[in-house]
């Protein structure tokens, strides 16, 4: 009796989790696939935004994420890298490190977004501009770099966390088959030790990637452009973004039913992005795990 | 016996190991010592006792491999041809190169056969590629493996049965030219027929290496080694050649455990 009653209960809570996604893919797909045309994805926006092309808010994102991954990746491993290899595990530093990284995954994406603002862009920026500048703006202002070092901050836990769970799997007795080799510390990390956790460290990645992908906030005051006619092409252009574009159509239209099907495009523009940025990072993930399962004896 | 003529390609010229008053520590428990006695050259030593007698925690003081362990602590020396392992300025990780290891579950790293082999060798910084494959089917011959492997060198080592994945673990440890093999229990997870398969083959081993092996198979220890060492409760208890140690044995601990009384 009471095993079917939870049945019954958790059944239908996995099937309201289905319901939603459902009705929210339905819904995007519905009203976004018909204004889906090549020239949509193909153009900038135009009159206003009630017509025309979204590429430079897609070129923005991808670029934004790219930037945000190289810059978030390797910071985020060598810091797993110490903390899991090197750092003395009941050291009070070590666990000082690891409460700031656990805090960090929590502080709102906002407070990213008005950090990045007084760090990146005005103390950073502000200061190459005048040593390098002569005072002129350059680097002190909203940029596309100053918003993907601030998203890669914001993504830096996701990444470390996933890479310290990896080379918690690497087993023991690889590091000692190495060390009785003769390598030294570094060269057991870097020849074995990695490697074993490259799949995981990916899957650090790819959530990096979705939560970066799909962040707003933290770009706000960063570098995220309300509307620009050209794509940026230098570290300190501003650029459009998808998910700030998505916002600027839903709020700051002159004509909003003109404006509602390109919304929806947008947004299923935005949801395919993510789900190819992962696919491609599960696909290139499970590669490396077939690699050398050993299951061809 | 003329093993000294030139057939370990090293330059020692015996690759003995003489230990001198050697403790070991985990925290402040004393787990093993004091210990002294010499392991001949080029010849197997078997090291025997029940569990917990602290033969493991000697051997990997051996090649300082017990400095992976949090909190282990080493006093007293070892030497291998009059030089210190432990000295000061010594580096473990030299150490380790001289004195390999092979441990009780065979550990090959999920890389191919050949990249196992060399890999002790790449990290030595070797990259001559002719030179490293000469190498690597030199190691896996003195193995005995190579036959098994030859056409198959760049597939995973994985793939390989329990018993090939422990020579491939010789294999990779010989592939860096030591002068002493450590073993711990290296057939104590294998079928009976790996299990003499690596017994053959540690015999073999015995003209160009010193080998300590680890076991708790009394009759595997008759069958391998020149000498016996027994330890007990952290103490090394008797140590002559494996001949008298099963015969007739000096102390009666020892003939206790070995005609099956404890252990």
């Amino acid at each position: 009796m009471g095993d079917s009653v939870l049945w019954v209960a958790t059944g239908l809570a996995t099937l309201l989790v289905l319901v939603i996604l459902l009705v929210i893919l339905v819904d995007v797909i519905k009203n976004g696939a018909p204004r889906l045309t090549l020239g949509f994805i193909t153009k900038a926006p135009s009159e206003g935004m009630t017509a025309g092309g979204i590429f430079p808010a897609i070129f923005g994102t991808v670029a934004l994420v790219l930037l945000m991954t190289i810059a978030a990746l390797p910071a985020g491993v060598a810091t797993a890298v110490f903390l899991h290899e090197y750092a003395n595990p009941t050291a009070a530093a070590t666990r000082i490190v690891r409460i700031a990284v656990n805090n960090l995954a929590g502080v709102p994406s906002i407070v990213f977004g008005l950090f990045g603002l007084c760090f990146f862009v005005q103390f950073v920026g502000g200061g190459i501009d005048k040593f390098f500048y002569g005072g002129d703006k350059v680097f002190g202002q909203p940029a596309l770099i100053w918003a993907a070092l601030t998203m890669a901050i914001l993504t830096l836990p996701v990444v470390i966390v996933a890479t310290e769970e990896a080379l918690s799997a690497v087993p023991r007795d690889m590091r000692l088959a190495s060390a009785a080799l003769g390598a030294s510390k570094f060269q057991t990390v870097l020849h074995v030790v990695l490697p074993q956790a490259v799949p995981g460290i990916l899957t650090g990645a790819i959530l990096a990637i979705s939560r970066g992908a799909g962040e707003v906030a933290p770009i706000l005051f960063t570098g995220a452009a309300y509307f620009l006619p050209t794509l940026p092409r230098t570290l300190h252009d501003q650029f459009m973004q998808l998910g700030y574009h998505v916002y600027v159509l839903a709020t700051q239209s002159p004509d909003v039913d003109a404006t509602r099907p390109l919304l929806y495009a947008t947004v299923l523009v935005l949801l395919v992005l993510t789900f190819a940025l992962n696919a491609t990072a599960i696909i290139v993930r499970s590669r490396m795990r077939k690699k050398f399962s050993g299951s061809h004896a | 016996m003329n093993t000294q003529a030139a057939l370990s390609p090293s330059e020692s010229p015996t690759g003995s190991l003489s230990v001198d008053q050697l403790f070991v520590y985990y925290g402040d428990k004393r787990a093993m010592g004091p210990v002294s006695m010499t392991i001949p050259g080029k010849r197997v030593t078997a090291l025997i006792g029940p569990s917990g007698c602290g033969k493991s925690t000697f051997l990997r003081s051996l090649n300082r491999m017990n400095e992976m362990i949090l909190g282990c602590r080493v006093e007293g020396e070892v030497k291998l041809d009059d030089e210190p392992i432990y000295g000061p300025g010594v580096d473990a990780v030299a150490v380790r190169r001289r004195i390999g290891m092979v441990f009780q579950k065979s550990n090959p790293f999920p890389k191919s056969i050949y990249d196992n082999v060399a890999y002790g060798l790449r990290i030595g910084g070797l990259t001559d590629r002719a030179e490293l494959t000469g190498k690597v089917e030199h190691a896996l011959k003195q193995s005995a493996l190579w036959e098994e492997v030859k056409d198959r060198l760049h597939e995973s080592a994985l793939g390989l049965s329990g018993g090939q994945q422990q020579r491939l673990c010789i294999a990779r440890a010989l592939a860096v030219e030591p002068d002493v093999l450590l073993m711990d229990e290296p057939a104590s997870a294998l079928d009976p027929i790996a299990t003499a398969h690596i017994e053959e083959l540690i015999h073999e081993l015995a003209h160009d290496y010193t080998v300590v092996i680890v076991t708790h198979n009394m009759q595997q220890a008759a069958r391998v080694s020149h000498h016996t060492a027994f330890f007990y409760m952290g103490d090394l208890i008797e140590f002559d050649r494996t001949q008298v140690i099963f015969t007739k044995p000096s102390q009666s601990k020892t003939e206790d455990y070995i005609t099956g009384r404890f252990g």
